[in-house]
């Protein structure tokens, strides 16, 4: 039997503003226990919320960017639980009034584009943090009342590679927006996935198991698809699946059951009646969509239309910001834009690779550097080969091209007398490899110049050397 | 002359003229405590040396400041700054906040001695002060009955001359009918008109802090300091606060006061019901058009009341778990152990009668039928007092179909207790002032209060009818029997 997987994402991004969603408290990420923390975050009695304005525009700027039907009204809403990490026992959200509905965001799969809905965009507090030592379990307040946005998708995702593109997407935009560090393993940015299975073809959603507990976008891709292969093997072998929260656990790359439905929370929500609902008119909205940066999307179209870059190319290069940036410093240093785009997306997005370091590392490559190496190839200073290890040698340490060209003089050899005694010399020690050309095999020669290149250790000008050769293996 | 007896504005006189010292006034007070408080139980917290010390350090303060030298005592529900505030539940016992709420601040801007903490009803439910864990209360004017509550202790000290004046909080009538009952002045303001920053909620749509004061122009000016926008409470209005002390001293000749028919119901004291009637005569005689009204959706207040303020309690009081702050059963054997036994022996019954009503109020299933029906009649409510605001100036009811009840008469029996605070709740619901003032003793001797209501944000109006009314009458100025046996 064929299966179709349904997946539906909800995201909780901690927004990066200075001060806390209801209190003055700072925000900073790795300060002492308890720090920042005040009578209101701490949950004590007799403390009132305030609504952090700066707050509500970053939750807007989100809800703008993902297409959002915002709601002029702003209302809040108790969600009662009980958690030692959760001071007043419940914890300020949206629930029937959300900040934000029915926005999309576009995906690229598989060489098409996929649009994936958005159900909800809402405004809600943080909780604190436990930690456990031995017996004793610590509490450090420092992360309660962060603003935290919730994003929920829609089920419109029916991959686990599509969940990964909709994450990798979505974090794009809001890294354009600057308003969260996206950090999975800091927690600033937090996936649960729901997922289901059924035959393809029907229109009955089959029951879902919510999955928690990845902190990467690669975890939420493996536990999907382990979540997913287990759900069809269990139906296919007769079972049926509970609906549960599970755990995945990612040493050993698989799901376990947390709690089932019914042993879920009743959160008693209702509205919160220490804030007053209050309207904002739509010159509010306007004003923070002014304030949008150009969002990944539309940079893709002007870099396609400005630079006359493919489709895949500008992909690549809009995906994170800080490579989009990058790229175009460079464009302005260096005005050819499609061959700075081969060159940051061929090599350097390899060797980073290897390196295991993010495009981040860029920072290590001055836009001068790379624009620098790319002029000297024109010049033909340098070859394209040697290009490549000098790049290789500028990212990993931060050394200028010029610098390096110098002091390992890699200066490229176009010298006519130079290159013909190279060329003689390599005649003379390969006559079987001369016999051949000589004899028809047109392909001889490539080995002949790869020899050539080996003695100039590279250095030689690619062209010179296959034009001198030429000329040389006609003389008899 | 006992110090103890004055009212703020006689006291300011006094302290003006330099005839006596904020010393004077506290160890009057303290020995009216000591002699009086025992069997009264009004103070929950008190400490005369810390008292002594704050009343010689007034000397070096700015003696121009409106409250400069007044003792204050103050509802066990409102945030002391390291100071025991413990809503007189033993959850909270050993609690210190780590700041003030805001009208203690504005107290002491204002120059106001604290004087201590006064006993309530465990977190505000309870209609007798007797479901305090320090013990009961009893009423100055007779010691086998109940002060009111649940600022059950503020008024009594209050009046048995304990207290100068007092701070209290209302969420159902918790300062106006401890008031009546104990023949002071309670005022409830508008909701939104004084910050609930550091009040330790109950219901937080229908909480006020308030003055209970001996007359009229003290709750003036105590509500002056106290109201005004407060950047700490989302909910308090940006609106200026006028001078109440100085609008309230006007005739009030053509007023037009709406008699609600629907609060004069069936098993209401007789005394109660003859001391209205003389009450609208005296009114007219000064000049006001009284006239009967109907307040058509009055009967559903109680039942909406329940839902309400339950709902909201059973949230506000889900953060003692025993985690932070206040007692936690030790020896618990996990996380949830330790939360059932916290709370399991932590709160006492009238407040996890009032926890479970409210948790299932807003379960899930529920929600419809009770919370947000009772949201609804709530918007009923308030559109009967605009509906009449629309015609009359003020409204005016008895604030308790009787006067005070019999220790332990009602503690057994919830519903009965629950309808003591039939007149004053709906004032809650619609968020507008009422206040609540001296009108009358039944045959027993025990003092009966006239409640006025206002329109939302003009307490002046109804400060000024009760001010007429007062300057008209005497009851304010009869003292229980226990003040002047012991001052013999």
């Amino acid at each position: 039997m064929h299966y179709e997987t349904v997946i539906g994402l909800e995201v909780h991004l901690q927004l990066n503003t200075k001060s806390k969603a209801f209190c003055g408290c700072s925000t900073d990420f790795g300060k002492p226990p308890n720090t920042q923390t005040c009578p209101v975050c701490l949950g004590f009695p007799g403390s009132l919320p305030v609504l952090n304005r700066e707050a509500l525009r970053y939750a807007l700027k989100v809800a703008i960017a993902l297409n959002c039907h915002i709601s002029n009204k702003i209302k809040f809403d108790r969600k009662n639980y009980f958690y030692p990490d959760l001071p007043k026992a419940f914890q300020i959200s949206q629930y029937n009034q959300p900040l934000s509905q029915n926005g999309w965001i576009t995906i690229f799969i598989a060489g098409s584009e996929k649009r994936i809905r958005i159900r909800r965009v809402h405004l809600e507090e943080d909780t604190g943090k436990l930690f456990h030592e031995g017996e004793t379990s610590l509490i450090d307040f420092n992360r309660s009342g962060i603003p935290l946005l919730e994003i929920v998708s829609e089920p419109d995702i029916n991959s686990p590679e599509e969940a990964y593109e909709y994450l990798r997407t979505l974090k794009a935009i809001l890294e354009y927006l600057d308003v969260s560090d996206c950090n999975m393993e800091e927690g600033s940015l937090r996936c649960d996935a729901n997922i289901s299975v059924r035959e393809k073809g029907s229109e009955r959603l089959g029951t879902k198991t919510e999955i928690k507990n990845m902190n990467s976008f690669k975890a939420v891709r493996a536990a999907l698809e382990y979540e997913r292969d287990r759900q069809i093997q269990l139906l296919e072998n007769g079972g049926s699946i509970v609906q549960e929260t599970r755990l995945y656990d990612a040493t050993r790359n698989i799901t376990e059951s947390m709690r089932s439905k019914e042993e879920a929370h009743d959160y008693r929500y209702f509205p919160e009646p220490d804030l007053v609902p209050f309207e904002f008119d739509d010159t509010f909205i306007e004003g923070v969509r002014k304030e949008l940066p150009e969002l990944p999307e539309t940079r893709k179209k002007r870099f396609i239309a400005e630079y006359n870059l493919s489709d895949y190319d500008a992909s690549v290069m809009v995906n994170e910001k800080s490579l989009a940036d990058y790229f175009e410093r460079c464009v302005q240093l260096y005005n050819k834009p499609k061959i700075i785009a081969n060159w940051l997306m061929g090599d350097t997005i390899n060797y980073l690779k290897e390196l295991g370091k993010e495009i981040e590392y860029l920072k290590t490559l001055k836009p001068e550097y790379l624009s620098g190496m790319l002029k000297m190839i024109d010049s033909g200073i340098i070859s394209g080969k040697i290009a490549k290890m000098i790049l290789m040698e500028m990212l990993s340490t931060g050394r200028s091209p010029e610098e390096i060209v110098r002091e390992r003089s890699l200066e490229q050899i176009s010298d006519d007398r130079e290159l013909e005694r190279v060329v003689n010399e390599v005649i003379e020690e390969n006559p079987k490899i001369v016999n051949d050309y000589r004899n028809g095999k047109q392909n001889a020669i490539i080995a002949l110049v790869g020899k050539i290149m080996a003695k100039t250790k590279g250095k030689a000008n690619p062209q010179k050397v296959n034009e001198i050769l030429r000329n040389r293996l006609k003389i008899v | 002359m006992e110090l103890a007896s004055l009212t703020v504005h006689k006291l300011r006189e006094l302290l003006a003229k330099k005839d006596i010292s904020p010393l004077d006034i506290c160890k009057s007070l303290i020995s009216s405590i000591r002699l009086k408080d025992s069997r009264i139980n009004a103070i929950v917290y008190f400490d005369e040396d810390i008292i002594m010390a704050r009343a010689r350090d007034a000397e070096k303060k700015d003696r121009s400041n409106p409250l400069w030298g007044i003792p204050v005592f103050i509802k066990d529900n409102i945030c002391v700054k390291d100071e025991p505030t413990t809503c007189c539940s033993k959850i909270l016992k050993g609690f210190r906040p780590p700041y003030n709420a805001t009208v203690i601040e504005r107290l002491l801007d204002a120059g106001a001695i604290l004087m201590g903490k006064t006993n309530m009803d465990e977190f505000a439910f309870g209609s007798s002060t007797e479901t305090s864990c320090y013990g009961p209360t009893r009423n100055p004017w007779d010691l086998d009955r109940i002060p009111g509550g649940s600022s059950g202790g503020s008024a009594a000290s209050v009046s048995a001359d304990e207290a100068i004046s007092a701070l209290g909080s209302d969420t159902g009538g918790s300062i106006r009918q401890p008031a009546s009952l104990c023949g002071v002045v309670g005022l409830k303001p508008t909701y939104g008109r004084v910050s609930r920053y550091g009040l330790i909620a109950f219901a937080s749509s229908l909480d006020q802090i308030g003055p209970i004061t001996k007359d009229v122009e003290d709750a003036a000016i105590l509500l002056k300091i106290i109201s005004g926008y407060d950047e700490m409470d989302s909910t308090s209005a940006r609106l200026d606060v006028a001078d109440y002390p100085n609008l309230i001293k006007r005739d009030i000749h053509g007023i037009r006061i709406g008699v609600p028919k629907e609060y004069f119901i069936e098993g209401m004291d007789p005394d109660v019901k003859n001391l209205m009637s003389d009450t609208i005569k005296k009114l007219e005689e000064l000049g006001a058009i009284c006239e009967e009204i109907s307040l058509p959706h009055t009967e559903y207040a109680v039942s909406v009341y329940y839902l309400v303020a339950t709902a909201e309690a059973s949230s506000n009081l889900a953060r003692f778990d025993g985690v932070q702050y206040g007692f936690r059963f030790e020896g618990a054997g996990s996380l949830i152990d330790m939360y059932k036994k916290t709370r399991g022996f932590g709160f006492g019954d009238e407040a996890k009668r009032r926890i479970i009503l409210g948790t299932f109020a807003l379960s899930s299933g529920y929600y419809d039928a009770y919370y947000l029906k009772a949201l609804k009649v709530r918007t009923l409510i308030k559109k009967d007092f605009e509906n009449a605001f629309g015609r009359y100036d003020a409204i005016i009811t008895p604030t308790s179909p009787t006067p005070a009840f019999r220790l332990g008469e009602k503690i057994q029996d919830p519903l009965t207790m629950y309808l003591s605070d039939i007149f004053t709740i709906s004032a809650n619901l619609a968020g507008i002032p009422g206040i609540s003032i001296p009108c009358g003793f039944t045959k027993d001797n025990l003092p009966v209060g006239l409640q006025i209501l206002g329109r939302p944000f003009k307490e002046e109006e109804i400060l000024r009818i009760a001010w007429n009314y007062e300057q008209a009458t005497e009851w304010h100025k009869r003292t229980p029997p226990i003040n002047k046996t012991i001052s013999q």
